[in-house]
């Protein structure tokens, strides 16, 4: 059984649709990301779920059980804000012991939970501190033993990375999802910054517009985006419009060249059709193509970015297109204005919905 | 030119740019002539002797710098029992009044608080309509109200409920009325601006984790907004200790607190020192929840 299904949850704010018949299930002991930009609904989705929010549609089940009429109080699950929300007033231990008290847990039991949760975010010893006295990754950490020490079925995370400098953003993810396999509850996060959620979830589930546009793997959902806004979103891929030949192939104006595509197009010919291709799937080598070749586009390189590990280059094809290369740095960059041929295996392309 | 030899004048931490004391003076200009001189002139009065005349007592200070003040009214003021039951009496009926605009207007300013952003002007508004009437008016009205030919006792006879007109005017119920409308909009406002301060996650997160809407009321909103009462108690309690109008219009005629002592000695007996010293009494038993207050502020 699913530990959490959502079944055409609906919720609007006046005219705007926060979230739009959203369908969703996530399996017990699963890492979920949400992923999307602002104003896409992924707020909405975990504050109905903690039940700050009612649902004006469909239905909300953990374990089967209907949430929907619970007050948040009676929920099981448990919530890490992404303004931490720590009682101010109260010392990290009485913070962290809040839901503990709450639920009647005996004082010696408690002690010992209220332990055990600092000891795995490895805040011993700051028991004493009030929230002000703490740098942003401590809050953060007592944020998370405070809603993992009532032991939920599920957590859910507002952005519990966003506040923090990015030094500590990657280390704090490896925690994260550590704790997530230690303690073995569902955790569904939300997020705008898609490398954040690639690299902690399962599973990610891409919103806009209050609907989910494509649920996956990470890997999967990134080599096979399912619409535009997803392969823009993940990771910024290109796009290239054309039409559907008879032969299976696809007239790629704008690239100066044939695509063709490892998958199907599954349309009819003549009809337009958008295939999206990672930066880093592009080789990229100096010289021309012959004019009729297939996924091989001439151009000129017309911008160099150096990123580290990766360079990106911006190369204008003879047909009108700019595309985005990566590729790694050892191997050098290209010179600006210089004439160069784009290639591509056919499994790179991938063919959009819309 | 700058002589060479000469070293940079270190930066001092408190220089006063003269910007910086055009903003300043006004504001300690004020407070030194309303503030610290009347002050220093009450107390020198305190410090002087009943006399017949004009002014109506002998300056503590004589011609040519010669002391000759005296410490009896000050006495006076702390061992004769009429004035140190009108002292707690006083003090007493601050904190009453004090509490229940605490009662009356924690309510109240949640509810604003929590009301949606555009229903909140109209409410504080309506909060602060009040204002808008003369004090006096609004004290003559409750006299109308609650007097035995007023419009209570009128309708409770003409409803057949009593017979007899109840003895509501010159009560210390009357006078608690007539305290707690005067004083609840200093209790309301510092009440409301603390609770709308607060961040509501905080509040969703008791929830979150277990807590009844009264819990969370309890373990969460009541401690977060202590600061905030207990500013409106003092707001409240500094002024309500020495009020004298609503006491001497609707209160009890036996109520002798401070307020009415102070008249009475001013106008009546004629009794400038004493009554100076009275003030000067006031004051120092007030400075003791300011400091209070004060320490609690710097305690957060």
């Amino acid at each position: 059984m699913s530990l959490l299904r959502a079944e055409g949850v609906a919720k609007r704010f006046g005219a705007t649709a926060a979230l739009d018949g959203l369908d969703l299930e996530i399996a017990p002991g699963e890492f979920f990301a949400l992923l999307g930009g602002s104003g896409s609904g992924k707020t909405t989705l975990l504050r109905l779920i903690a039940g700050f929010e009612t649902p004006d549609a469909g239905r909300l089940l953990l374990e089967g059980r209907d949430l929907v009429p619970l007050p948040p109080h009676a929920r099981p699950v448990a919530m890490m804000f992404q303004s931490y929300a720590l009682f101010p007033h109260l010392s990290v231990f009485d913070n962290v012991a809040y839901g503990l008290r709450r639920a009647g847990v005996p004082r010696e039991e408690r002690r010992r939970r209220v332990a055990e949760a600092l000891a795995l975010v490895r805040l011993e010893g700051l028991e004493r501190r009030r929230p002000h006295q703490l740098s942003g990754g401590q809050r953060q950490r007592v944020a998370l033993a405070r809603s993992l020490v009532v032991r939920p079925r599920l957590l859910l995370l507002d952005e519990p990375l966003a506040a923090l400098d990015a030094g500590l953003r990657e280390a704090t993810g490896f925690e994260l999802r550590a704790l997530q396999r230690a303690t073995g509850a569902g955790f569904v996060m939300v997020t705008h910054d898609q490398a954040e959620a690639m690299a902690l979830a399962d599973r990610i589930g891409v919103l806009e517009r209050g609907r989910l546009v494509q649920v996956g793997p990470p890997a999967a959902v990134y080599e096979r985006p399912a619409t535009r806004f997803v392969a823009a979103f993940l990771g910024g891929a290109n796009l290239l419009a054309g039409l559907v030949r008879a032969d299976g192939g696809v007239d790629c104006a704008e690239a100066g060249c044939l695509l063709r595509p490892a998958a199907p197009v599954g349309r009819p010919a003549g009809a337009p059709v958008t295939l999206a291709l990672r930066p880093e799937r592009v080789r990229l080598r100096s010289g021309e193509a012959p004019a009729d070749a297939v996924n091989a586009a001439r151009g000129t390189v017309a911008e160099v970015a150096f990123r580290g590990e990766l360079s990106t280059a911006l190369v204008r094809l003879d047909g009108g297109a700019t595309l985005r290369v990566s590729r790694p740095s050892a191997e050098g960059a290209p010179a600006r204005g210089a004439r160069v041929t784009l290639t591509w295996p056919a499994e790179a392309l991938a063919v959009l919905a819309d | 030119m700058r002589r060479p030899d000469r070293p940079p004048r270190p930066a001092r931490r408190f220089r006063l740019a003269p910007r910086r004391l055009v903003v300043l003076l006004p504001a300690w200009a004020w407070l030194a002539l309303f503030v610290a001189a009347p002050a220093l002139v009450l107390l020198g009065i305190a410090l002087g002797e009943y006399d017949t005349g004009v002014p109506p007592f002998r300056p503590p200070l004589g011609p040519g710098g010669a002391w000759q003040g005296t410490l009896a009214n000050f006495a006076a003021v702390a061992t004769d029992p009429f004035y140190r039951d009108g002292f707690l009496r006083s003090l007493l009926v601050a904190f009453a009044t004090a509490a229940l605009c605490l009662l009356v207007g924690y309510p109240m300013a949640l509810a604003m608080a929590r009301a949606p952003e555009a229903r909140r002007t109209p409410l504080l508004l309506a909060v602060l309509l009040p204002f808008w009437t003369g004090f006096l008016i609004r004290v003559g009205a409750w006299i109308g109200l609650l007097r035995d030919e007023g419009w209570l006792n009128g309708v409770l006879r003409a409803l057949g409920v009593i017979g007899e007109p109840l003895p509501l005017l010159y009560s210390d119920l009357a006078m608690y009325v007539g305290m707690v409308h005067a004083y609840l909009p200093f209790a309301v406002l510092p009440l409301y601006a603390a609770l709308a301060r607060r961040d509501p996650a905080v509040e969703e997160a008791a929830a979150d984790l277990g807590a009844r809407p009264a819990v969370v009321f309890v373990t969460v909103t009541l401690p977060l907004s202590a600061p905030g009462a207990a500013a409106a108690f003092l707001l409240v309690f500094i002024p309500a200790a020495g009020e004298f109008v609503i006491p001497d219009l609707l209160g009890p005629p036996e109520a002798q607190l401070v307020g009415r002592m102070l008249w009475g000695e001013f106008f009546q007996n004629r009794d400038w020192p004493l009554a100076a010293a009275l003030a000067v009494a006031l004051l120092a038993v007030l400075i003791l929840p300011v400091r209070l207050f004060q320490r609690l502020e710097a305690g957060r």
